[in-house]
């Protein structure tokens, strides 16, 4: 099992200009995105509408076809809104990475198992929706060794990481907020992409 | 007397987009909107991005638009209703400028309107303080131009429910 900070810090150290969209436990305020990344004006983080970081993400990668995007999914999420894989797939992005955190809970909500948590063959739904390449790494050994060939390739890219659950039992309203919202990247980013 | 013309054309809706410099046409098709599809598939300014449930439609739109992209919505008004989380999160807590086609299945000026879907929509976009227009004829495509305006105006969603089947 990776550490999910590990398994963020990692990624952020090969970002090389990528946007993140980034959901649940990678944009988690203690542990995630906010309070790992080298390049917060890059980040976009999705917190409304769960699920849909991923399909934000598909757009983007549309619109910005010559700079890479990683979504930062949650299995969870994922789970909620499967049609997505398709989706993303049949457009065929090049420049997408869908990466996986898998913790095989809803860790936000107190921990209870994601339905199908022990059977679920993730790489096997990406690679069958479609995906050109699909990459799993449950341990920080290989994902540090693997990592770059899944960032290099051509996408659409799917990442499944197997990660350690970090449970929170605070309500949502008493838990730390995020400095960057989805209100501030989406005010912010467009100037960062150099859209007019 | 003239017979008056009272079909929505694809073309109409499609020049309307295009006037309006629209990239994508994010969408799950319905049986009302066949014609439109395949006048969509053959128009190379119009990128069409398929999805499988219609919740994925707005932020997919969201993704695009940051990007600087302008995309537009074509569901069903069923799919409005399967769609809330994301026209709440994606859409009017961001301030998307989101103008969204529905299909509005089952709406008759004519008799009892006796489907659902047709009967609650225009009280989900009242509750959700959605903004919307009606068109049923090639006369009213020009209001799919006025909800753009009023989506970029506002900084919010606008709905344009097409009340008739397109003709071929």
């Amino acid at each position: 099992m990776i550490d999910n900070a590990d398994a963020v810090r990692l990624l952020d150290s090969k970002r090389n200009g990528a946007v993140f969209v980034a959901t649940m436990n990678a944009n988690n305020v203690g542990f995630g995105l906010p309070s790992l990344t080298t390049n917060e004006s890059l980040d976009f983080p999705i917190s409304g509408a769960m699920s849909k970081a991923s399909n934000v993400a598909l757009g983007l990668a549309l619109a910005q076809p010559d700079r890479k995007v990683l979504c930062l999914d949650g299995d969870g999420s994922l789970l909620m809104n499967l049609g997505a894989l398709v989706t993303i797939s049949n457009k065929k992005p090049k420049n997408l990475v869908h990466v996986l955190f898998n913790n095989k809970v809803y860790a936000v909500t107190g921990g209870q198992p994601i339905p199908g948590s022990e059977d679920v063959d993730w790489e096997g739904m990406a690679r069958s929706a479609g995906y050109a390449k699909v990459f799993h790494f449950d341990n920080l050994e290989d994902m540090t060794n693997g990592i770059d060939e899944a960032l290099t390739c051509e996408g659409p890219v799917f990442v499944h990481l197997m990660v350690e659950p970090q449970i929170e039992n605070t309500p949502v309203q008493f838990r730390e907020r995020a400095k960057r919202t989805v209100h501030t990247a989406i005010k912010e980013l467009p100037g960062v992409l150099g859209v007019k | 007397m003239t017979t008056q013309e009272v079909i929505l054309h694809p073309a109409s809706v499609v020049a309307e987009l295009k006037k309006n410099k629209i990239s994508h046409v994010v969408w799950l098709p319905d049986s009302e909107t066949n014609f439109m599809y395949q006048l969509l598939t053959n128009e190379p300014d119009l990128d069409l991005v398929p999805v499988c449930r219609e919740g994925e439609t707005m932020a997919i739109a969201a993704g695009l638009w940051v990007g600087g992209k302008r995309p537009i919505v074509l569901i069903q008004n069923t799919g409005i209703f399967e769609a809330g989380d994301s026209i709440r999160g994606l859409g009017l807590d961001v301030n998307q400028p989101l103008v969204m086609l529905v299909g509005y299945r089952g709406w008759s000026r004519h008799g009892l309107t006796t489907d659902s879907a047709a009967r609650f929509i225009e009280h989900i976009l009242h509750a959700w303080g959605i903004s919307y227009y009606l068109i049923e004829t090639d006369d009213d495509a020009g209001r799919i131009s006025l909800a753009i305006e009023e989506a970029e105006r506002t900084a919010k969603p606008v709905a344009v429910l097409v009340g008739t089947e397109f003709g071929s």
